[in-house]
């Protein structure tokens, strides 16, 4: 038997490294000539020079086209649009990131995350002053509008799962229909009944609005992650002879409680940046406080607002720090839940 | 020889007190909940009903929104150029979406290497739950300066357009900007749709693409785009209802001023959201009810567009 | 396992100059297909029989230069369309897939498109400029068996037709680009008999004037439709050709032990 020798495995299709070294560096010759227009020009900034780069480019690719045939050059031309389309879409958010990185991380002393501004000037030094009563504040709110939103929201989408009873149709319109509230409005009704009946802009009062946003979604997403679980699962906990009480809470539940988990905490990261439904019913305040039934409350996005009002530069210094403890809240939130929602899978 | 049909049995549940206890402490909490949500949109609409029959139609149409403090001198509530403004804001937002998250969605799934694409979608997701307050911070901050620019040559190169025409030279807190910030905000929601729809393009149908000789975007156009045409319009009306609803960051970016203007390149301009929030403070009972008539009239704005995202996006599922 | 190269001996029709030396596949590290040479004799029909899992679908797609779509894949070895590696530098892919046209498993007209769209389809695609497109429509429906039973309706639905009208849409579809090749993976296998008796049919009217080239599960119909048959086996490791030959001869007296097992039916 004659020995094969068995070759190496190759990908000819894929573009050779002398021809992506080629178009790397075609592309940075382009980016070079792009800035000396700029330089010489009257476009300006970051969007000129990126003006002058697309039209290099498209300059290039006429040329280029000249001997590709007709469907190539479409593709090529198509493929240019997309990615400056492409580029324009991811833009602003890229920049967010890196702003409130840059900016937020700037101001961020020890100072910001442990003392109020009760005795500080926005216009003071960075190192004086804090955001502490925004972050006690935000977290009130948020773990009081927890507390009711939770259970109901929860209770709802086993409602609608498992009992699945007479008023199923009317709770989902409802829930549906709710869940498209605009912020602001769902704080002008807190206004003009709890705020108005209290006298004045309460802890609880931002709660109950940040609530009214977070049942909706609470409420919808349990009971997706409900109808997740197959029905075989209820049928075995039936056939042992179990109740629906024992089946629900003993079968059911357990099986999703990750993704129940995951529910609470987006519901959490949704409204922890809501600034509208605030400022109409928890107010502000440069104290820290912890008493959620009488007196204004400061809070992360109204503690940025705020400043952002003010705009001077020290203001707007803190404003993008706060900017970026209210992110890295949210995004923690986010992660977290990511984590948590990976469990799931049985 | 006939046989006489069954007799159907009654089939009777009989709950045991534990499962009547669990049932009736679940539907308790299913009920409160559309309880309470209902008593909401119930007095939305009470309220909005109430100031209708005062005011009737000119309550949307009229153009001069001002509270008397005298008692002489009667109230005027006319939400029209707010309405016009949310809805300038709102479209011009949208207009630049569309075509950004197309592309957007169309580079992720079909041009990014896989290592790029997964950390664009994880990036997309996250960029999705960026708070509105942050886009209107970056876009006072940061973007305001390109924005007046872009305005400025519109303003100068295309000022023969009517609704590019001013008279100031001030572009920087326009309705122009305004929507191009709320558009960033936009745009990773619409951006994140598009994408899932354009994931689910059967692979086969792309495959006979190629298979018939055909480049990327002969597939893309023949197969990608027809199949995830809903889809997208699903997401861009899900786009259009958060941009209708959006306070802060169109708060922070607009100088506002509350009268008809279609000149989106003028410093000024409003929307029913910036209304309310500037108004409540020192609003009488009265105003206060035209202001939630404005929150409800918003509210319904919202859910129409809702209501048809959804209608849309479960028709294109189902097919 | 021996190393096969099969050279089907068709001295009247000449060659069809589509060739394959030593050809290799793998998906990232699992090598797939084995030294696999094999040439396809001009107007014939070739069918690709053995049992599933032993690489002849992937050995379908590398013909047409469709098996470089899947991220981990390699290949080594040699595919020649008239002498010419279509794997070589500077080989415009979508320009041989004109010529090496392919018709998949499951029926798929485009569903956004009529019949008549979808027949054309390809040529848009390639930008090819549409001479006279009634005729060409006709021509393309009749040689796929199609044009009596929907030439009142082409502006109808692709998707409103049955599974077998469906496939044997695809079929005109890919010859409206006039390729050389025409490589079918399990064509029928979706199909009720009536109707994969009919694509048989039109599959031996089509080797009148091009090449094709079947992937078939199924033996009988290999007996039926092909003029050669090529054996591929895999023992839990890359599939390999055992034998290649005419198909009387692969069926009554094949030269391997393993073939003629297969052919009776002993094993797969």
């Amino acid at each position: 038997m004659t020995e094969i020798s068995i070759p190496q495995p190759t990908r000819p299709w894929q573009r050779k490294r002398r021809e992506q070294v080629r178009s790397g560096a075609s592309f940075a010759a382009v980016a070079f000539v792009a800035f000396i227009v700029v330089l010489f020009t009257g476009f300006a900034g970051f969007d000129g020079w990126a003006i002058a780069l697309f039209l290099i480019s498209a300059i290039v690719l006429f040329i280029k086209g000249r001997k590709l045939s007709q469907k190539e050059r479409k593709n090529a031309v198509i493929q240019l649009l997309i990615a400056s389309g492409a580029t324009l879409a991811f833009l602003p958010w890229l920049s967010i990131f890196a702003s409130v990185a840059m900016k937020g991380l700037a101001g961020l002393r020890i100072n910001f995350i442990t003392s109020d501004m009760r005795t500080t000037v926005p216009d003071d030094e960075m190192n004086m002053g804090g955001a502490l009563h925004a972050i006690v504040g935000s977290f009130m709110m948020v773990i009081l509008a927890s507390i009711i939103t939770l259970p109901l929201g929860i209770l709802s989408g086993v409602y609608l799962t498992e009992i699945k009873g007479r008023f199923t149709f009317l709770v989902r319109f409802v829930i549906q229909s709710m869940s498209g509230v605009p912020s602001i409005v769902a704080g002008l009704f807190v206004f003009t009944t709890y705020v108005s009946a209290t006298h004045g802009p309460t802890a609880f009062g931002g709660a109950l609005a940040l609530g009214i946003l977070m049942l909706p979604t609470v409420a919808r997403t349990s009971e997706e992650v409900l109808k997740l679980v197959p029905d075989e699962l209820r049928s075995a906990g039936y056939a042992l002879g179990a109740r629906q009480w024992r089946t629900t809470l003993m079968v059911v539940l357990p099986t999703v409680r990750s993704g129940l988990t995951t529910v609470a905490v987006l519901g959490v990261a949704r409204v922890i940046g809501e600034t509208a439904p605030l400022l109409l019913t928890a107010g502000s305040s440069t104290a820290l406080r912890f008493n959620p039934v009488s007196g204004p409350i400061a809070s992360l996005p109204i503690y940025v607002f705020g400043l952002l009002q003010i705009g001077t530069e020290y203001a707007v210094n803190r404003a993008w720090t706060g900017a970026l403890v209210l992110m890295i809240f949210v995004f923690g939130l986010f992660i977290t839940a990511r984590k948590i929602g990976g469990k799931d899978k049985r | 020889m006939t046989i006489a049909p069954p007799i159907k049995r009654e089939m009777h549940v009989v709950h045991s007190r534990g499962d009547k206890v669990f049932r009736g402490i679940v539907t308790a909490g299913a009920l409160t909940s559309l309880v309470i949500l209902g008593l909401i949109g119930a007095f939305l609409f009470g309220r909005g009903a109430q100031v209708f029959s005062q005011y009737g139609l000119k309550f949307i149409t009229g153009t001069n929104w001002s509270a008397s403090t005298e008692p002489g001198i009667a109230n005027e509530f006319g939400m029209g150029p707010m309405l016009v403004g949310t809805v300038i804001v709102s479209v011009i937002a949208l207009a630049f979406t569309v075509p950004m998250s197309i592309a957007g969605a169309l580079y992720i799934e079909f041009y990014a290497q896989p290592r790029i694409k997964k950390l664009l979608t994880a990036l997309l997701d996250l960029a999705a739950a960026i708070p509105s307050l942050i886009f209107g911070l970056w876009g006072i901050q940061v973007f305001t300066n390109i924005g007046q620019r872009w305005a400025s040559f519109l303003g100068n190169r295309l000022g023969f357009i009517p609704i590019f025409n001013t008279i100031s030279d001030n572009y920087g807190r326009s309705p122009f900007v305004a929507g191009c910030v709320l558009a960033s905000l936009v745009v990773p929601i619409t951006t994140s749709v598009a994408r899932e729809v354009y994931s689910r393009t059967p692979r086969e149908l792309i495959d006979t693409c190629y298979a018939l000789g055909g480049t990327k975007w002969g597939a893309i156009k023949t197969v990608v785009l027809p199949f995830g045409k809903s889809g997208v319009v699903g997401g861009a009306m899900l786009g259009l209802g958060r941009a209708l609803g959006e306070t802060v960051a169109v708060y922070l970016v607009l100088n506002l001023n509350f009268r008809y203007t279609f000149k989106i390149l003028e410093s000024e301009g409003g929307n029913v959201a910036s209304l309310i929030a500037t108004r409540f403070g020192e609003a009488s009972t009265e105003e206060l009810t035209a202001l939630i008539a404005a929150g409800f009239v918003l509210f319904l704005m919202t859910l129409g567009v809702n209501m048809i995202a959804s209608a849309i996006v479960t028709r294109s599922t189902r097919s | 396992m021996s190393n096969t190269s099969a050279v089907l001996d068709t001295p009247e029709q000449g060659f069809a100059g589509l060739e394959t030396r030593g050809v290799h596949a793998w998906f990232g590290n699992h090598h797939a297909l084995s030294d696999v040479s094999l040439q396809f004799p001009a107007r014939t029909v070739t069918g690709l029989i053995g049992p599933s899992g032993c690489g002849k679908s992937t050995f379908l797609r590398l013909l047409n230069r469709m098996h470089e779509f899947i991220p981990s894949a390699a290949m080594a070895g040699e595919v020649l369309l008239h002498g010419q590696d279509i794997y070589g530098e500077d080989i415009d892919a979508a320009a041989i897939r004109l010529k090496v046209g392919m018709v998949f498993q499951k029926p798929n007209p485009f569903p956004a498109m009529t019949i008549r769209e979808n027949v054309v389809s390809g040529l848009k695609l390639a930008h090819i400029k549409i001479e006279n497109e009634d005729d060409l429509v006709e021509n393309c429906l009749s040689r796929a068996g199609l044009w009596k039973e929907v030439k009142d309706r082409l502006g109808a639905s692709g998707g409103s037709l049955s599974g077998g009208q469906q496939q044997r849409l695809c079929i005109a579809r890919s010859l409206a680009v006039e390729p050389e090749v025409l490589l079918m993976d399990e064509p029928c296998s979706a199909l009720d008999p009536g109707s994969t008796l009919r694509i048989e049919e039109t599959i031996k009217e089509l080797a009148e004037k091009i090449t094709v080239v079947i992937v078939t599960h199924n033996m009988q119909q290999a007996s039926r439709v092909s003029d050669y048959c090529a054996f591929f086996l895999s023992d839990g490791g890359p599939g390999v050709l055992v034998e290649a030959d005419q198909t009387r001869k692969m069926f009554t007296n094949p030269n391997d032990s393993r073939t003629a097992d297969y052919v009776q039916g002993k094993f797969g």
